[in-house]
């Protein structure tokens, strides 16, 4: 049996491992420093979204929807998907120019998930927001889902396909025998295998450069804000074409605005922080969208570490470095939809050294050409 | 910019004003009521007769000084969030509000510790400080039937007082272990170094134990269908109204915790996590102390001499003085609080807190409705502390933080795993830790 060790149990690390263990033939572990789902995997803001993204993504992401449509027959549960839209409002005419200059640019390539709606229609679907929105782009079958749901189904999936979870081992290093074997140095010992999944996040950088591999990150912690629940008027998850706000209603009531407002993290201490006046930012651009929430009482605000890439899109393929290692991660606070179609991929060259899903553009080599040129 | 920043007008935080005042600093000080005092100076000035006027005299008498001191109190003010800085956000009826200080001292007392008995919540059973709360700010005796269990010396004060008033109470239970006399008795000489704690906790039982029944043993179930109907002690039952409980009290952690890179320790005589402080009460965060029983439980004197200490420490740290002025005004007052902690060893020994009961279908977490038997189930799925546990069933993570619960479902982790407490880490809590509405959040933005 072929040995697989993947470093990191967040959601890209399960996914990973719950695929190359389907396969047959091999024997996967997960290696985690903390517990499954510890940082930013266990609580995004768990946007299910095609809406939006950017082009060289966007054909994973395709995939990645059809398999969240189909997630109960993957992992044995639905996560919380709930596929009621993700839109993104037009708040003036510039907006709604740029959102028509993007709709245009994702039909040219044949992908016609992304429609244009008038006011009316936003107003239909959104009985609440405020009155001065002009217009929206909507994806009718992106939604939303429970991140610790999936987690936790992803988890209970990888475990039944074979995969041995190991938590609370911290990854030092990543080396190699000589003789094509690699070794995963851990504060329990060296581990071998014959191919090693990164998939540590925003550590992930850090053991690249261990191996001469430099693939440039810097940490995110986007903050998130629930309220008490409230009565239903909000079914799809709701942005804006001008402003950082991603706003939801979950299925018990409760609202989550998030939308990228930075808080503080702490890469070597593995903690992260609120910073009020950003989560004010966030507070007052919902308001202003949904005046319905103004007197809604916020009973928590939180955050989780996440690696961000130079050009905002995850870094998935081949180490150019270490043959048998294979990179994932940087997803840059959008990789929640993506995990079920990037871990097959990443399972796929892992096991067979190629793939036809559609990640090429997402290879590391991209930051080796800059660094050479 | 102000000097010192204070959360919290009980002893800790009126004598810490009242001490920075003296030295010469700005002081502010918040606290969420619409008076000083806290919970057990609460309304002291009108309850000076009578169980606990020792206390009442006492917090009168800092009440005086707070209102000569010249620091800017602001009642009716909940803080809900501290940055970097430190930088403190609070609210006062709904506007917020941001202030920067050089040094904040948090004072925001205890909390009582929870005790999950089937059935504890119904409507009609609440926890003695509440109670307390209700008796000293409203006057409001205990109506119909009335019982009371659980174990400690605030039980037998609250029972005293209510008794003092006029209420009626049906019956005490005593749960506290006939056995702990025993393993506290070699702690009682150093507990008689200052043996007013004695004292007044044998005068109130005293006072109690005439007037009201009794009963020991901790087999007891709250019955009832929307409501309390009735109690059952040993399988009797007894009609009842109002149940109330307690089982000691915890420091008030809930701010600390969500403070990044403020550290804490178990502390396993008390089986509660407090912040690590030095003398003076500095946390590991830089312009961020600690004093009075949210550092770790030692009582309302403790709580006032290390209010003043930690004043005198913020003052040193401004400049005001040297380390050696700071040391020669500081030294008694630690001299006076070694004392006055000297009866904690003995009572923590005697009132260690009960065990979380082992049927699977108690409910710890209140909010979130999780049962022990849930989380013996995660931990068996590989749950491995209470942090992750929220993962697994969400307990902790409704509207209370954990204030109610955490103490719980630390516990029953631990044994679920079979860790010792000490190595099972707290619950993070995150800021606000009390709730604010978006409105008022969007309105600093402006």
């Amino acid at each position: 049996m072929k040995q697989a060790l993947i470093i990191g149990g967040g959601l890209h690390g399960l996914s990973t491992a719950l695929h190359l263990a389907r396969r047959g033939g091999w024997r996967v572990r997960v290696l985690e420093r903390r517990h499954v789902g510890r940082h930013s995997s266990g609580v995004n803001a768990g946007g299910v979204r095609r809406l939006g993204r950017d082009l060289r993504e966007v054909g994973l992401s395709v995939i990645a929807a059809e398999m969240w449509d189909n997630l109960p027959r993957i992992v044995g549960d639905d996560g919380g998907f709930r596929p009621f839209g993700q839109i993104k409002l037009a708040e003036s005419d510039a907006d709604i120019a740029k959102l028509e200059a993007r709709q245009a640019a994702t039909h040219a390539r044949g992908w016609t998930h992304e429609e244009m709606i008038d006011r009316d229609e936003v107003l239909r679907l959104l009985p609440a927001v405020s009155g001065h929105v002009r217009g929206a782009m909507i994806v009718r079958g992106d939604g939303s889902a429970n991140p610790m749901r999936t987690v936790m189904a992803f988890r209970r999936a990888a475990q039944e396909a074979g995969v041995e979870i190991i938590e609370g081992i911290a990854v030092n290093g990543i080396g190699t025998t000589g003789s094509g074997t690699l070794v995963v140095e851990t504060d329990r010992g060296p581990m071998q295998a014959d191919r090693v999944a990164n998939c540590a996040g925003a550590w992930a950088s850090g053991l690249a450069a261990g191996i001469g591999e430099h693939i440039p990150t810097n940490a995110k912690a986007s903050m998130m804000i629930v309220t008490e629940r409230l009565p239903f008027f909000c079914l799809p998850t709701v942005g804006s074409a001008a402003r950082a706000l991603s706003f939801k209603q979950s299925e018990v009531g409760t609202v989550v605005i998030g939308g990228g407002h930075q808080g503080a993290n702490d890469i070597a201490t593995e903690t992260s922080s609120q910073n009020l006046m950003n989560l004010a930012k966030a507070a007052r651009i919902a308001a202003e969208i949904f005046p319905i929430v103004a007197g809604a009482r916020i009973i928590r605000s939180w955050t989780g570490i996440e690696a961000r890439t130079p050009d905002e899109v995850p870094v998935i393929g081949e180490s150019g470095v270490m043959p048998g290692l294979f990179h994932s991660f940087g997803y840059s606070g959008h990789g929640f939809q993506l995990c079920p179609a990037a871990g097959a991929a990443v399972a796929e060259l892992m096991a067979q050294g190629s793939t036809n899903m559609p990640v090429a553009e997402l290879s590391p080599a991209r930051f080796q050409q800059k660094a050479a040129a | 910019m102000i000097d010192l920043l204070i959360l919290g007008a009980g002893p800790a935080g009126m004598a810490a004003a009242i001490e920075a005042s003296r030295l010469g600093l700005s002081v502010q000080l918040l606290d969420e009521n619409a008076a000083p005092g806290g919970q057990v100076h609460r309304n002291a000035r009108a309850d000076a007769r009578g169980p606990g006027d020792i206390q009442a005299h006492a917090g009168a008498k800092l009440m005086a000084e707070l209102a000569a001191s010249g620091a800017d109190c602001v009642y009716g003010a909940t803080l809900w969030a501290i940055e970097p800085g430190p930088t403190a956000f609070y609210s006062v009826n709904g506007a917020a509000r941001r202030v920067e200080a050089k040094r904040i001292i948090l004072a925001p007392g205890a909390t009582e510790r929870a005790l999950p008995i089937p059935g504890w919540t119904l409507p009609g059973v609440m926890g003695v400080g509440a109670a307390q709360t209700l008796l000293k700010s409203a006057g409001l005796v205990p109506q119909g039937e009335v019982w009371i269990a659980g174990q400690g010396p605030l039980l037998w004060l609250y029972a005293a007082q209510a008794l003092a008033k006029g209420g009626r109470i049906a019956g005490i239970l005593d749960m506290s272990d006939p056995g702990a006399w025993r393993r506290a008795v070699w702690r009682l000489p150093c507990a008689l170094r200052k043996p007013r704690y004695l004292m007044l906790g044998l005068s109130w039982m005293r006072a109690v134990t005439k007037a009201v029944p009794v009963h020991c043993g901790r087999a007891i179930r709250a019955l009832g269908t929307d409501r309390l109907e009735a109690i059952e002690i040993d399988g009797v039952r007894h009609a009842a109204d109002t149940l109330l409980l307690h089982d000691g009290v915890v420091p008030n952690t809930q701010i600390t915790r969500a403070i990044q890179g403020l550290r804490h320790e178990w502390n396993e005589a008390q089986r509660a996590f407090r912040p690590v402080l030095d003398e003076y009460g500095h946390t590991s965060v830089a312009g961020v102390m600690v004093a009075g029983d949210s550092g770790g439980i030692g009582g309302a004197w403790a709580a006032a001499l290390s209010g003043r200490i930690a004043a005198i420490g913020a003052a040193c740290d401004l400049g005001l003085f040297g380390v050696e002025q700071r040391d020669a005004l500081a030294g008694p007052l630690m001299l006076q609080r070694g004392d006055e902690l000297a009866p904690r060893g003995f009572l923590d020994t005697l009132y260690a807190p009960l065990p979380v009961p082992a049927a699977a279908d108690t409910i710890l977490c209140r909010c979130e409705e999780v049962t022990r038997g849930t989380i013996d189930n995660a931990a068996q799925l590989g749950c491995l502390g209470v942090n992750q546990l929220k993962a697994f069933t969400r307990a902790g993570m409704g509207a209370c933080q954990g204030r109610t619960c955490h103490p719980l479902i630390h516990a029953a982790m631990a044994e679920a795993r079979h860790a010792p407490a000490a190595d099972m880490e707290a619950m993070r809590t995150r800021f606000p830790t009390k709730p604010l509405t978006i409105g008022e959040l969007a309105a600093l933005a402006e």
